[in-house]
């Protein structure tokens, strides 16, 4: 059953590594399995819940639906390349002081989507954000406080 | 609480979020996955709901274990000491017959868990399919195929538990009323969908030969106390740890076959087995939640006073029962707390537990109460509208307003504050405007409507509110240890097991006021049964309550302790202690000792303690509380669209009352996951089989939980009554958003659709439903613009 | 949930790609963005023994623009690059709100248009658009190239098209629409981002203040994206008013013959394509 494996080099939060997968392993399986990153979780593996989202040439992609094999060449950001050593980045922080996360179990998703749309468009406005943020489930904090720390960010990432 | 408490009742962030954020948070299939060589399982599943399993054939020499592997295993049952009741058993895997769809028949070993898959594939599992009986009405029919054959049920086909009770006037309640209204309610079936499925890792170590279960599980000692008795190991050879785990909502409190499964073949490989539970597997057969039908009758006065009450409950609970509180805790629950907070002296209730070829179902977020609360919020305003009252004013007049009060069913209901919940969220509505607004909408062929949902979340839960439902294993009480360690900072062991609630930081605050040391100097652990005093866990709005209450009782022992070394130290009374800031000193003076120096002292130069002082700084207390009522009332206002049956929640209003909050913050976000989860249940989860059992609702396309685009903003106003039901003030609040929602919405809708005659009494109201609705009155549509 | 093992193909070329089609026939699947074939994978819905991944063929990911009576999609643009698109006139603005249905954010980023064409799911935003438009569709195998109008590129079947095996849809020709043209377009679902229970892409062309034309087409309520074509005869040379579009819901939400399943009934679908016609018809002639 088991097909070849393929070599290849992922860069993941600027660093190589240099993994032997099968075709069918997941980006996410691979940064969890092969890369040690297990901060990015998988909550259904159908693309729906966004818990596996992680940056792939800095758009935000469900890493359930992307094989390795395909990433190739590509620049991978994972939940643990957000913060800068001791210092974490504006939107963890966010999250942290306006309560984001319960479980904590959603939330590496939530952060990277939420980074991608505050990079790439920093003035986005609260209905659209909000239609962003519907990209993913979270089942503890109702949203609420996931939006207002979203809000928060955007506002620190701003100024 | 205390006065003046510097930490209680602050909104401090919380210490779980760090770790969490960085994704450096570790939950099972991350423990897994960092450890080298994990095995991992895959269950080959019943694909029918019901049958007779004729062989299991797997390729030979693979690594498939089925109930032949495992010898000597007993079955997963937990009973209730009543004769209204029929214990089921459930096999560890399937063995001559299978009951649900889902049902684990074999366990497959694998090195990854794709290779597992793949083999799961290739065994062949020759089931001879008989009738199924997926309804519980239809279940009761003595021509039913019976789900347990061979199983005697006395109390009539199918059914499991027949629980009744009956005040002695309800007839002549029913007699005098003036208006008798009757109502059917039907929820149907959920799932209750943590993000994080279920999983397991079981790790046997041959040296030692004790086996370690790491899981997501909200009641680590009574999962190992369980794996013990199944499995029959000495429960010391036995380890549960509960790391990170996301969400539970009752979905991981119950014992999981897999999980014992998967500890007896890590014990029969010698190996490093890991199950980590994909949506698949998580929607068909984790456990279902709810799925109950309930017939009211209800006695009124004309001026709106509920005289009787009358209630049929009838309970599908699957194919199995749960471990260990039972399929009991559903029918029972809702007969003990229907009348929820309103005055009534006549209540005569039926209520059936009926056995089916479904899933099993298993506690979910509020358990009973949000179908019981939707049964009596929709009765008070069916009951309203026929009498020509305001809902508001009807509720007012039954509400409960001199404490203590006794339900009918005997249940002691504490201060609370019912009545000004409710005008709170009146007010806050504003609902004389809204009632105008709704006119002008009206005269534009718009449907706007306004829901009230007032209610009592019974919390705190101990030993003997349990003990009344008769369990044989009777969960109730917490144990905290409490240790000052030698630098002055303080370890809590905790029994209740946290995941994502936020506990280790309220409780940290609590020990910071009751220790005058920082919350952050105190580490509070958890989910670990080697390492933890035997506890039951976190589930039922308890732990605040309830490890809270230890949690205090411990802080002021060891308090005692640390005082009594410093006033022989200070040679003052202990008495005059004051701790305060990291020391301990003579009130009113600036005369005092430290706590690392006390600490020292008693860890360190215990020959320098007082006379009868033993070394050390360590502590324990128990708390175990009769139950507590917190309460609040929810209010929503929705535009129902016509044309299509959708339902808009333009506002949603909670006032809540969950007594002392030892941090808001915690507490506010609890109110919106719980009312985020209410307005799932009332509008958007379903779980839908067809005539063969087959699971229509399979995936997160299909089964819907909303997103941030169909949630409201929700508004949480607070009011805190503090009663001594609780020793620290604290009432719980995990369940009561989940309980209210579903009645405020669901009454918004049928007043918005009031105009059209229509009254919705199931949930979810999906769109298809609400429109079938209108269809029958205004057949076509008005034409579709918004 | 992980997939069947499968052999991966990456070609660079077209050729190369063809070349693989036709060696592995019905064995092969094309992945594009992989938003919906991923998950029926996962599933093991889907089992290809290859996938011919087409990332690296050039030329795929562009909108022709060259030509001034159409406009030609690539295969592999994705939505979100319609939704945000720079075509100029009517055609632009319908796809661009066509668009922003489609799915979620991070699906709209992998996610293509040739793909959910292929994929042919009955309540697709795309294939109704293209079903509307009377789209050509480019299909090329190692043999040659030949355009099938979406009339015909849809098969009763759900999911199902009539493309061969060996054949990948390389391009997608809409007309471009004239400032004579309104257009609209109404989704029902139960999330945002979900696929449609019913959904309604319109296109009218006005000769002043009556309607010269007008194109109709639905999504969920048969096997692939049908025409309304009663409701599309009824408006024709009508009065471009808000009547006619409501009669014209009528005539729609009596000439399907949908399904009923989990999310609704027949009755319910039918009451759903009224209204979601009407709205679109609403917008259409605004």
């Amino acid at each position: 059953m088991t097909a070849r494996r393929a070599e290849l080099t992922l860069t993941v939060n600027g660093q190589p590594y240099d993994v032997a997968v099968e075709p069918r392993k997941t980006l996410a399986d691979t940064l969890r399995e092969e890369c040690g990153l297990t901060g990015t979780h998988l909550g259904c593996e159908h693309g729906v819940c966004g818990a596996c989202t992680v940056l792939v040439d800095d758009e935000p992609v469900r890493a359930c639906l992307m094989f390795a094999v395909q990433c190739s060449g590509q620049a991978i950001r994972t939940v643990e390349g957000l913060a800068d050593g001791e210092s974490l980045h504006p939107i963890q922080q966010a999250f942290w002081e306006h309560h984001g996360l319960q479980c904590g179990f959603c939330t590496p998703g939530f952060l990277m989507l939420a980074t991608s749309v505050l990079e790439s468009r920093p003035d986005i406005g609260d209905e659209e954000l909000r239609e962003v943020l519907a990209s993913n489930l979270c089942r503890c904090t109702g949203y609420q406080n996931i939006i207002t720390s979203v809000h928060s960010a955007r506002d620190q990432m701003r100024s | 609480m205390t006065v003046g408490a510097r930490w209680t009742g602050r909104s401090l962030r919380r210490f779980e979020d760090p770790a969490l954020v960085r994704g450096l948070g570790r939950f099972v299939a991350d423990i897994a996955d960092h450890h080298n060589g994990t095995l991992h399982a895959a269950f080959v599943r019943s694909p029918a709901p019901a049958g007779r399993i004729r062989s299991i054939e797997a390729p030979p020499g693979a690594p498939v274990l089925t109930a032949a592997s495992f010898p000597g295993i007993r079955t997963i049952c937990a009973r209730l000491d009543r004769p209204d009741f029929v214990a089921l058993e459930t096999p560890v895997l399937a063995t001559d017959a299978v009951r649900h769809p889902g049902e684990p028949v074999a366990l497959v070993v694998a090195g990854s868990r794709a290779e597992a898959e793949d083999l799961a594939e290739q065994v062949v599992v020759d089931i001879e399919a008989t009738r199924p009986v997926l309804d519980a009405a239809a279940a009761i029919d003595p021509a039913a195929p019976a789900v347990h054959p061979g199983l005697e049920m006395p109390m009539g086909n199918n059914v499991v538990l027949d629980a009744r009770m009956a005040t002695g006037g309800v007839d002549e309640a029913f007699e005098s009323a003036d208006e008798i209204v009757t109502l059917d309610i039907r929820a149907h079936r959920q799932n209750a969908l943590p993000i994080e499925a279920r999983g397991a890792l079981a790790a046997h170590d041959p040296g030692t030969g004790r086996t370690t279960l790491t899981a997501a599980n909200q009641m680590p000692h009574m999962l190992r106390t369980a794996l013990a008795d199944i499995l029959d190991i000495p429960e010391a050879d036995l380890r549960v740890v509960t790391p990170e785990v996301g969400g539970g909502f009752g979905q991981k409190m119950c014992v999981p076959r897999e999980y014992v499964a998967l500890v007896a073949a890590a014990r029969l490989l010698g190996a490093t087995i890991a199950w980590i539970e994909d949506r698949s597997e998580n929607l068909l057969a984790s456990w279902h939640s709810r799925d109950h039908s309930y017939r009211l009758r209800g006695a009124f006065t004309a001026d709106g006073r509920l005289l009787g009450l009358d209630a049929d409950i009838v309970c599908n609970i699957g194919a199995y029962s749960n471990y260990p509180v039972t399929f009991g805790v559903e029918p029972l629950m809702a007969m003990a707390e229907l009348p929820g907070p309103y005055r009534l002296s006549q209540y005569r209730v039926r209520s059936r537990g009926v056995t089916t070829n479904m899933c099993p179902i298993a506690p979910y977020r509020g358990v009973s109460r949000p179908v019981l609360t939707l049964a009596m919020e929709r009765l008070m305003d069916t009951a309203a509208r026929r009498l020509g009252l305001d809902p508001v004013e009807t509720r007012r007049a039954n509400l409960v307003k001199d404490f203590p009060y006794s339900m009918p069913t005997g249940l002691p209901v504490d201060p609370g504050s019912y009545v000004e919940t409710l005008d709170a969220a009146a007010e806050a509505i504003d609902l004389e405007s809204f009632r105008r607004r709704q006119q002008r909408a009206a005269a534009e062929g718009r449907y706007l409507g306004v829901g009230f949902s007032v209610f009592g979340e019974r919390t705190g839960y101990g030993t003997p509110a349990f003990a009344a439902r008769a369990m044989e294993i009777t969960p109730g009480y917490e144990t905290v240890q409490l240790e000052m360690n030698p630098s002055g900072d303080v370890t809590a062991r905790i029994g209740a097991s946290p995941h994502g609630q936020g506990l280790a930081t309220a409780l940290s605050q609590l020990l910071a006021d009751e220790l005058g040391v920082e919350p952050r100097q105190v580490a509070v652990v958890h989910g670990d049964t080697d390492n933890t005093p035997y506890g039951w866990g976190t589930f039922a709005s308890r732990s605040m309550v309830i490890a809270g209450g230890a949690t205090k009782l411990a802080a002021e022992r060891l308090a005692a302790r640390l005082k009594e070394i410093a006033a022989h130290q200070l040679e003052a009374s202990p008495e005059d202690i004051r701790l305060e800031q990291g020391s301990a000193v003579v009130a009113g003076t600036s005369v005092g000792v430290t706590l690392p120096e006390i600490a020292r002292i008693a860890h360190h130069s215990s020959h320098r303690l007082p006379d009868g002082l033993e070394p050390g700084l360590a502590v324990a207390a128990t708390y175990d509380p009769a139950g507590t009522f917190s309460n609040a009332c929810h209010a929503a206002v929705v535009e129902v669209d016509p044309d299509t049956g959708h339902v808009e929640i333009e506002r949603f209003v909670v006032i809540a009352d969950a007594g002392l909050e030892v941090n808001p913050m915690i507490v506010e976000g609890q109110i919106h996951g719980g009312v985020t989860q209410g307005i799932a249940n009332a509008l958007y989860e379903e779980l839908v089989v067809d005539g063969d059992g087959n699971l229509l609702t399979a995936s997160l396309m299909d089964f819907l939980p909303p997103t941030a685009a169909e949630v409201p903003t929700i508004e949480v106003t607070h009011i805190q009554t503090i009663t001594d039901a609780s020793i620290t003030g604290a009432k719980g609040v995990g369940e009561g958003g989940a309980i209210g929602a579903p009645a405020a919405v669901l009454n918004a809708v049928s007043d918005a659709l009031t105009p059209l005659g229509i009254e919705v009494n199931e949930m979810p109201a999906t769109p298809a439903r609400v429109r079938e609705l209108i269809r029958r009155v205004q057949p076509a549509t008005t034409g579709g613009r918004q | 949930m992980k997939p069947a093992a499968f052999e991966y193909h990456a070609p660079r070329t077209l050729e190369e790609a063809l070349g693989l089609l036709e060696e592995h026939q019905d064995e092969a699947k094309v992945l594009a963005g992989g938003q919906s074939l991923v998950p029926a994978m996962n599933f093991r819905l889907a089992r290809p023994a290859v996938l011919v991944d087409i990332a690296h063929v050039p030329d795929l990911d562009r909108i022709d623009e060259a030509d001034p009576a159409s406009v030609t999609i690539g295969a592999r643009v994705r939505h979100l690059d319609l939704e945000h698109n720079t075509i100029a006139g009517p055609l632009g603005s319908l796809i661009a709100s066509t668009g922003r249905w489609v799915g979620h954010y991070p699906i709209r980023i992998r996610g293509t248009f040739g793909g959910s064409l292929a994929h042919a799911d009955p309540a697709a935003e795309w294939c109704a658009l293209a079903r509307a438009l009377d789209a050509e569709i480019h299909c090329r195998s190692t043999t040659g190239e030949r355009t099938v109008g979406a009339g015909d590129f849809f098969e009763q079947m759900a999911f199902t098209t009539c493309l061969e095996p060996d054949e990948l849809l390389v391009g997608v020709r809409l007309p471009r629409l004239g400032d004579s043209w309104g257009v609209g377009m109404a989704e029902f679902a139960r999330r945002w981002g979900d696929f449609a229970i019913v959904l309604a892409v319109a296109a009218v062309e006005r000769d002043g203040d009556s309607i010269a034309g007008a194109r109709i087409a639905l999504g969920g309520v048969a096997g692939g994206p049908v025409r309304a074509a009663n409701a599309e005869a009824l408006m024709a040379g009508r009065p471009a008013t808000a009547e006619t579009a409501a009669a014209a819901a009528a005539a729609a939400a009596e000439e399907v013959d949908p399904t009923g399943d989990i999310h609704g009934s027949a009755d319910y679908r039918r009451d759903l394509v009224r209204a979601m016609v009407t709205r679109a018809l609403d917008q259409a002639l605004a």
